[in-house]
Formats: structure tokens, C-alpha cells, sequence
């Protein structure tokens, strides 16, 4: 048998001596592939931006809610009835190993007065250890501190959306006064810019004010229950699910539930967020994938038609190089080479257009690409699978002429 | 030693429940450098003979010794490299690629002999100009005369340097005047060595050959030697 290579030249001037209909033959390969990574890439990148603006919510995060009211208007949504109360808060902080922070968070929409504007936004009472958590760095000036917290100071800690609207864009608003309910609040510092949460929630339209202040404004008094969400985060990424136990554990036990009973707290993960958020997407993606693969088998549906009309039209051709001297691994060699190289060039070209399509289209609508490579690589592989397998009976075909009978054929 | 051996060669086709025997009991020597012309009507069996003697086709019986081997029982792939060796094929209606150069398509033969390229495209050169067409290797088959056309197919047949070159009805499609060039240019390589064996139904064509074999119903019915071969030029 003669060498690969040279195989690959008788070929590529096979292919090359009929360029269109090599070209149409290929486009149903570019097209299966470039579909298949266009779909992939659309939806790897839809799921790279949630995963990021999960991941914007903070590192090593467990959620702690209150459990779920049952009543005979039907069961509540989470934090609907309160059970965790600040001892329980102040045990998981002290008692547990696997927690390095906690942090209860209030909210309540209220319109907030500068001297120049008043704007609707959202004031969170929370503890200085929040920011922490959640990973957020001040833009300029500082933070409220532990003894802000301990006399429920007027001090107030401003997010990038809220700070331009009652502000102007590009003042620095450090030192101004703002109003809630009537009473003055100093503000102290103002947050970097967050973005986006996985909801679309402006992240940076907020006003943050410490907790016990925001108890005695907004709520006139301390209760017994901690409302809200609370934050607590693991000591590493690796410790999320061990502290997710012991909070339960701690939990169940200072709540006195018995071994039967349902927790009356719920307790969630970024991670468990994030699979939800990105599931349906995978569906869809995998949906869209596998339409994209059977136009890949089309694709090699027509690779096969062509090839085998080639095998007939150069019936005589075969019997030609048979008779010097061509033998029939050969001639098999040459046909399969030649839907080889047909789908490979055809998933090259249609890596390519489905790249290129995606930025194009990325770009005008704002989504985001991201192509895997492992993802290149298998369409690549598949293609050449398919050239293989649907090549495999034309050249088998071509290579089982009878010498005698293909030099007759007219 | 003969260059071709056959001994008790036969061939039979099979159609349905009826046999027809194509070739009877052939016994056949030919030496090393003859030039021989095969004749008989058509259905005598040397398009057959032809066929085995170019190891296209298998013989049903009886023994093939080509070169000191017999070659009657050979498999497909082992028959491959036997035609490329030891066998130059000239046909009737040339059989050249089409839209492939002069040059490539004398060639094709050292593809499958595993010659490197660049002594290939030597060669091939040498045996174009042998033929008289080193000026036109870049032609493709359609831009050359049925003369010419045959002319690369006899230097195709002959850059292996085969001890044997088969040309079936090699004039059949050329006028009276190519058809002399084309015969001289065989006499010519029987002179260098080479063993021709040619199908002709033309007798002028055939007294180019010191050998005359004539078929008929499958056997071999006369058997002249002439010696003259250059009479009717």
C-alpha cells in the first residue's frame, strides 16, 4: 500500500478538480458543525454570565432562612414565619469551626432625601461582617464599624446606583447627609459597583445602614426573631457543605425538633442556586445541540451521495490505477481519504462560521460566546467520525471493482 | 527460460446452470524479447487470454508461469503488484485520466511502485521523450491527438521498465498512418529488450509481429513464426 501522504495528495486533487461541488457537499458538514458550536458556545456563555453573577453575590455563602409559615392560606414562602432568633445567631457564630462570618440583612424600600434629590432605593440594615461576606470592597471612605453597630449610629455606607441619583454622577458623596424616615444619616463611605444580581436586580441601588439602627428606625424596636436572610460564610469553599450540617445540627437542636420533624429554617448555597438557575439552560442548549448534530448527519448523508456518485463516475479511473499496479487497500484508501478530508475541512470551516457568527451576533445583541474547547476538539472528531463512517461503503465499494470491468465501463 | 508459460490454461465462465469454456487447454511459451500478434474473431477467447496474461483475471485452471512464477492462483493484492512489476498495459482506447497532465499520467504506475517523487517526475520525462512527446508533458489527455494520447499511454506502459508490455488492439481506434507510428514505436521497444504482446484483427498490423497466434474457440489453432517485420513500412 502506498504512503499516507501520498494518499492525501490523490485527494486533495480529487477534491480540489471539482471545487463547487466538494464546497456544497462540505456545507452540510459546516453547517451541522457550526450550528453545534454556535449553540454551545451561546449557551456556555449564558451560563458563564450567571455563574458570575452568582458568584457577585459572594464567596463560601450559606443562606439561613426563617422557616415557612403553614397556615390555612397554604404554606408561606421561606422567611415567612419567624424561628431563628439572635441567640441562635450568636451560638452559630461562636459554636461552629466550619463558619467564619454571619451577618443578618434587613430590607425596606424607602424614599431617601439629599439636598438636592430624593430617590426611591433600598435601605438594608445589616452588620459591618456582610461586606465580608459578600466580598465588597469600598470605593472610597470606610466603613460602619462594630461600635457603629453597638450604638445604632446614623452612619450610612451608599451603593454606585444610589449615590448618582441622589448625588450626581461623579461627586464624591462622602461626608453628605441624607434623610430616612425623617432622621439624618451621615454617610461614610460608598461601595465599588456590583453589577447585576442572577435575578437582574440592580445591585448597587442601596443604602446600607447598620442593623441595630436600622431596628430602631425602621422598626421601631428589637424583636425577638432575626427577620430577613441572614449570611453566613463557610471558612473555605470546601467547608460549604460541612458548615451548611452544622448549622442544622446547631439549629434543630437550640429549636428542640424532634428526630421526625421538618426543620422550621431553611438553609441554601450558591451552588444549588447556580445549578437551578443554569439547568434550563442546559436543556435548552442540549436540545438545540442534538437538532444541530442531525443536521451533522445529513451532512454525512451527503458526503456519502457524493462519494458514491464519484465511485461510479470514475469507475473507470479505478480500473485504470488497477492496472498499474493500484491495489485495493489503495483505491479504499484514496475514496475514504477523500470523505476524510472532505468532513474535517467542512468542520474546520464550520468551527469557524459558528465562532464567527456567534461574535457577530454576541456582539450585536449583547449575549455572551464562550467556546469550550474540549468542544472544538469533539465536533472536529466527530466530523472526521462522520467522513469515516460515511465514506467507509463508497470506498469500500470502489475498492471491490473488477479491474476488467471498471476499464470497460463507459 | 520463456517470459510466459502456459500450461493447460483454461477458462470457464458461469452463467446460471451453462458453463462456456472461453479457453481450452492453452499451452503457450513465449520467449524473452518476441514481439507477438495475437488474432481470432471475436468470442475466440484472446480478449481472455489477454485478460490473464495482463493478471487482470484469474485462470479456472491449468498454470500461469510469468518470470520463473507461477501467478495462475495469485490473490488480488499479490496480482496488483505483479501488473505493476512486470506489466505495461496498452489499450484500445488509450485509458488515460482525463484532465491529468501527460507527465502525471506516466506517472500513476511509480505511485503504486513506491518511487519517490522527484525520480518519478525523472522518469516519467524519460519515457515521454522516448515516446517522442517530452515536449508536450503538461498536455492534458483532451488536448492531444488520438496518436499521442496512445503515446503516453506506451510510455506509461513502459516507465516501470516491464519485462512485458500487453497492448489490446492497440491501433483500433487510429487512423492507417498513426496506426504505423504506433507499431514502429513498438518494434522499437522489442528491440530494447521488451517482450510485446499485441490483439489485432488487422493482418497488416499483425505482420508488424515475428509471431502470429491465431484463436479460435477458446484454443490456440496456428502458431507462425515470419522473422520479417518491418515489410509493410
Amino acid at each position: 500500500m502506498i504512503s499516507a501522504g501520498e494518499t492525501l495528495r490523490l485527494a486533495a486533487r480529487a477534491l480540489s478538480r471539482n471545487k463547487m461541488r466538494s464546497f456544497l457537499t462540505a456545507l452540510g458538514i459546516i453547517i451541522g458543525v457550526g450550528a453545534v458550536i454556535f449553540m454551545q458556545s451561546i449557551g456556555e456563555g449564558a451560563k458563564a454570565r450567571v455563574r458570575a453573577q452568582i458568584e457577585s453575590a459572594g464567596t463560601n455563602i450559606v443562606m439561613l432562612f426563617s422557616g415557612s409559615s403553614q397556615g390555612p392560606g397554604g404554606r408561606g414562602g421561606a422567611g415567612s414565619q419567624p424561628s431563628i432568633t439572635w441567640e441562635d445567631l450568636r451560638a452559630i457564630q461562636t459554636e461552629l469551626s466550619s463558619v467564619a462570618a454571619v451577618a443578618p440583612q434587613m430590607n425596606a424600600s424607602q424614599p431617601v432625601i439629599s439636598e438636592t434629590n430624593t430617590w426611591n432605593t433600598q435601605i438594608t440594615g445589616t452588620t459591618p461582617d456582610y461586606f465580608t461576606i459578600r466580598n465588597w470592597p469600598m470605593s472610597s471612605g470606610a466603613m460602619f464599624t462594630a461600635s457603629d453597630q453597638a450604638g445604632a449610629a446614623k452612619n450610612a455606607v451608599i451603593g454606585q446606583t444610589a449615590a448618582d441619583n441622589l448625588f450626581g454622577p461623579g461627586v464624591d458623596p462622602v461626608g453628605q447627609l441624607i434623610r430616612i424616615r425623617d432622621a439624618p444619616f451621615t454617610i461614610i463611605g460608598v461601595l465599588e459597583r456590583k453589577g447585576q444580581n442572577a435575578m437582574g436586580q440592580d445591585q448597587d441601588d442601596v443604602v446600607f445602614i447598620p442593623l441595630s439602627a436600622f431596628q430602631t428606625r425602621m422598626q421601631r424596636g428589637l424583636g425577638k426573631f432575626v427577620p430577613g436572610r441572614i449570611f453566613v460564610s463557610a471558612v473555605s469553599p470546601e467547608a460549604i457543605p460541612r458548615a451548611r450540617n452544622e448549622i442544622t445540627q446547631l439549629l434543630r437542636e437550640r429549636h428542640r425538633i424532634g428526630a421526625n420533624d421538618e426543620d422550621d429554617f431553611s438553609t441554601s448555597t450558591m451552588a444549588e442556586m447556580t445549578s437551578m438557575l443554569t439547568s434550563t439552560q442546559e436543556t435548552v442548549t442540549l436540545l438545540l445541540s442534538s437538532i444541530a448534530l442531525v443536521s451533522l448527519i445529513v451532512g454525512g448523508i451527503g458526503v456519502m451521495n457524493i462519494m458514491l456518485v464519484s465511485v461510479t463516475e470514475r469507475t473507470r479511473e479505478i480500473g485504470i490505477r488497477m492496472a498499474v499496479g493500484a491495489q485495493p487497500a489503495d483505491i479504499m484508501a484514496q475514496f475514504l481519504i477523500e470523505a476524510l478530508v472532505l468532513a474535517t475541512v467542512g468542520g474546520a470551516l464550520g468551527v469557524l462560521f459558528g465562532v464567527g457568527f456567534g461574535h457577530i451576533l454576541a456582539g450585536k445583541l449583547g449575549w455572551t460566546m464562550a467556546t469550550r474547547t474540549e468542544i472544538v476538539v469533539l465536533a472536529l472528531a466527530v466530523s472526521a467520525g462522520v467522513g469515516v463512517i460515511f465514506g467507509l461503503y463508497p470506498a469500500r465499494k470502489a475498492s471491490r471493482l473488477d479491474p476488467i470491468e471498471a476499464l470497460r465501463y463507459e | 527460460m520463456a517470459l510466459i508459460k502456459l500450461r493447460n490454461l483454461g477458462k470457464i465462465y458461469q452463467s446460471g446452470d451453462t458453463e462456456f469454456a472461453a479457453l481450452r487447454d492453452v499451452n503457450l511459451d513465449i520467449e524473452r524479447g518476441e514481439f507477438v500478434a495475437i488474432t481470432g474473431s471475436s468470442g475466440s477467447g484472446k480478449s481472455t487470454l489477454m485478460n490473464i496474461l495482463g493478471c487482470l483475471d484469474s485462470p479456472s485452471r491449468g498454470s500461469y508461469v510469468l518470470s520463473d512464477r507461477d501467478v495462475a492462483q495469485l490473490s488480488r493484492i499479490e496480482l496488483a503488484r505483479v501488473r505493476n512489476q512486470f506489466i505495461g498495459f496498452v489499450f484500445q482506447n488509450f485509458n488515460l485520466l482525463s484532465r491529468t497532465s501527460a507527465a502525471e499520467n506516466v506517472e500513476l504506475p511509480l505511485i503504486y511502485a513506491k518511487v519517490p517523487p522527484a525520480e518519478r517526475r525523472a522518469r516519467a520525462k524519460d519515457a515521454l521523450e522516448r515516446v517522442g512527446l517530452g515536449h508536450r508533458a503538461g498536455h492534458t489527455p483532451s488536448q492531444l491527438s488520438g496518436g499521442q494520447q496512445q503515446r503516453v499511454a506506451i510510455a506509461r506502459a513502459l516507465v516501470t521498465r516491464p519485462p512485458l508490455i500487453l497492448a489490446d488492439e492497440p491501433t483500433g481506434n487510429l487512423d492507417s498512418a498513426t496506426s504505423i507510428e504506433i507499431m514502429k514505436l513498438l518494434a522499437e521497444l522489442q528491440t530494447s529488450g521488451m517482450t510485446i504482446v499485441f490483439v489485432t484483427h488487422e493482418p497488416d498490423i499483425a505482420s508488424y509481429a515475428d509471431r502470429k497466434l491465431s484463436l479460435k474457440d477458446g484454443a490456440v489453432v496456428s502458431d507462425e513464426r515470419t522473422g520479417a517485420t518491418q515489410e509493410v513500412a
